[in-house]
C-alpha cells in the first residue's frame, strides 16, 4: 500500500463544459445544477484490475481482428504512446480501448447514416493493457473524416476514440485522438467544446517518422495523462482512507 | 523565475460519441468474433457471496426521452464492504466478485440492467460508515465529460439518513434522485435507478 492520498482536483476549465450549444446534442444532455464536490473516498480511490489473461493476441490489431478473408483496407498505421499520471509516472495495467471509423469514414453500427462503404474486414475496435512502463501500441488503418448531423454540413476530422481505465474510478477518462496537420480539427464543433487551444493540442498525435515501419506502416505517437495522486507527508490516515 | 513543478495536465475529455458501444460492448451491437465476451458484461458467478439483486434504469434527457446510445458502468464493494482492488487497505475482497460492471443501454428502450449483489458498507474518510452504495458512471453522445453519480438503496432508510455524502446535499429534496426504490415483485429483487440529466428531477452528479 503506497502512502498516497486523494487524486488532484480535476481542472474543469481544461475539460469541455457540459453545455456547449455549438454541439447541439449537448443541449439536452448537460446537467444544469452544479456538481456536488466530493473528496475521494475508497469508492473513488479503488478500481478493478484488468489481467493480461483476458485479452487475445489480436486485440490490438484492427487490421486483422475482424478479418473475413482479407485485411482491412487503408493507410496502415501504428499508434503508440504511454499512459502517464500528472506526476509523469508511467501507469502499468491500464485498460486502453479504442474504436474508430474505417478508411472511408464509415462505422460498423446500425445507426450509421453515411454512404461510404463498409469494409468487410474492418470491425473498428481494439484494446490493450499497458506495459510496466505505461506503454501501449496498436495497429490499425487511418480512419476517414465523416459527416455528422449537427449543423447543416458538419464533418468530423479523422480521429480515434479512446477509453482509459486507470487504477481508480477517479481516473476514468474517455477522449479522442486527432492527427497532426489535419486542418479539419479547427473546424469541428466537438473539438471546439474544449475552451483552451493548448488542451486541444494535447489531443493531436504527432507523426512519429522515426517509428514508421519501412514498406509497411506510418506511426503516430499519442501519450495520455490521467489524474495524479497527492503525497501524504505528515497526515494520520484514518482507517479506510 | 522559480523552480518548475513538472506537473502534467490531464488529457482533456471528449464525448464518447454515438458509437461508444463499438469499442466497449461490441458483442452487444452484433460485432461478433473480435472478442469472446464484453468486459464487465457478467458480474456474478455461482460462487459469488451475497444477496442477488438486479439494478435497472434509464438515462433520460432534458426532453424526457431515454438515451439509446449511452454506456453505463458501475463499481461497488463486495457483500462485506470490501473493494476488489489493490488500493483496498482493509482486507481481501471476495475473489469471486470483481465489482465492476458495464452495459450498453438497450438500443430501443434505453434500459440498462445489471445482475449483481448488494454491497456492504464502506467507511468515509473520517471513519464514519457510508450507507451501502454503487458508484455509477455514464458516457454518451452529447455528454462532453463522463458523469459520476451514486446509487443508494431504498430499503436502507436508516443508513441513508446518516450517510456523510447524502448529508452534504443542501437541497434535501434532491437526495431522492440517488435512492433506488426496491421492487420485491421480481426474483431477485429489482432496484430501479433512472438517471435524469436535466430538469426538475435532475440527478445529483459528483465532482470527484
Ligand atoms: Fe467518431
Amino acid at each position: 500500500m503506497t502512502q498516497e492520498g486523494s487524486y488532484y482536483q480535476r481542472d474543469r476549465a481544461w475539460h469541455p463544459p457540459a453545455f456547449t450549444p455549438q454541439y447541439k446534442t449537448s443541449v439536452l444532455r448537460s446537467p444544469q445544477r452544479p456538481l456536488l464536490s466530493l473528496e475521494n473516498t475508497l469508492s473513488e480511490l479503488t478500481g478493478p484490475v484488468f489481467g493480461h489473461g483476458r485479452l487475445g493476441p489480436l486485440d490490438n490489431d484492427l487490421i486483422t481482428n475482424y478479418a473475413h478473408g482479407g485485411e482491412a483496407i487503408g493507410q496502415r498505421l501504428v499508434v503508440h504512446g504511454r499512459v502517464l499520471d500528472e506526476n509523469g509516472r508511467g501507469l502499468p495495467g491500464v485498460l486502453v480501448e479504442f474504436w474508430q471509423a474505417n478508411a472511408g469514414g464509415r462505422y460498423r453500427h446500425h445507426k450509421e447514416g453515411y454512404r461510404a462503404a463498409l469494409d468487410p474486414n474492418f470491425g473498428g475496435c481494439g484494446r490493450y493493457i499497458t506495459d510496466p512502463d505505461g506503454g501501449y501500441h496498436f495497429r490499425t488503418i487511418k480512419p476517414g473524416a465523416y459527416p455528422w448531423p449537427n449543423r447543416v454540413n458538419d464533418w468530423r476530422p479523422a480521429h480515434i476514440h479512446f477509453s482509459v481505465f486507470g487504477h481508480a474510478f477517479a481516473q476514468r477518462l474517455v477522449t479522442q485522438m486527432y492527427f497532426e496537420g489535419d486542418p479539419m480539427i479547427w473546424q469541428c464543433p466537438i473539438v471546439a467544446t474544449i475552451p483552451d487551444r493548448r488542451a486541444i493540442e494535447q489531443l493531436i498525435a504527432a507523426l512519429d517518422r522515426n517509428n514508421t515501419t519501412p514498406m509497411d506502416s506510418l506511426a503516430y505517437k499519442f501519450d495520455i495523462v490521467l489524474r495524479g495522486r497527492r503525497s501524504t507527508f505528515f497526515e494520520n490516515r484514518p482507517e479506510g482512507n | 523565475m522559480v523552480q518548475r513543478l513538472d506537473i502534467l495536465k490531464e488529457t482533456p475529455s471528449q464525448t464518447a460519441g454515438p458509437y461508444v458501444h463499438i469499442g466497449a460492448t461490441p458483442n452487444a451491437i452484433d460485432i461478433a468474433g473480435v472478442w469472446q465476451t464484453d468486459l464487465g458484461s457478467v458480474m456474478l458467478t455461482a460462487e459469488t457471496t451475497g444477496e442477488r439483486i438486479v439494478v435497472k434504469g434509464r438515462v433520460i434527457d432534458g426532453a424526457g426521452r431515454p438515451l439509446t446510445d449511452a454506456l453505463v458502468e458501475i463499481w461497488q464493494a463486495d457483500a462485506a464492504g470490501l473493494y476488489n482492488s489493490p488500493q483496498e487497505p482493509r482486507g481481501t475482497a471476495d475473489r469471486h466478485f470483481v465489482g465492476w460492471g458495464r452495459q450498453a443501454v438497450d438500443r430501443d428502450t434505453g434500459e440498462f440492467c445489471f445482475a449483481t449483489i448488494k454491497p456492504g458498507s464502506v467507511p468515509f474518510g473520517d471513519g464514519r460508515l457510508m450507507a451501502p452504495h454503487i458508484t455509477v458512471w455514464i458516457v454518451a453522445r452529447g455528454i462532453n465529460i463522463g458523469l459520476h453519480t451514486r446509487l443508494y438503496f431504498g430499503d436502507e432508510a436508516v443508513a441513508n439518513a446518516g450517510d456523510p455524502v447524502l448529508l452534504r446535499i443542501e437541497d434535501r429534496s434532491r437526495i431522492a434522485t440517488l435512492v433506488a426504490p426496491k421492487d420485491l415483485s421480481t426474483d431477485p429483487p429489482t432496484y430501479r435507478f433512472d438517471i435524469h440529466l436535466q430538469g426538475p428531477q435532475e440527478t445529483v452528479f459528483f465532482d470527484i
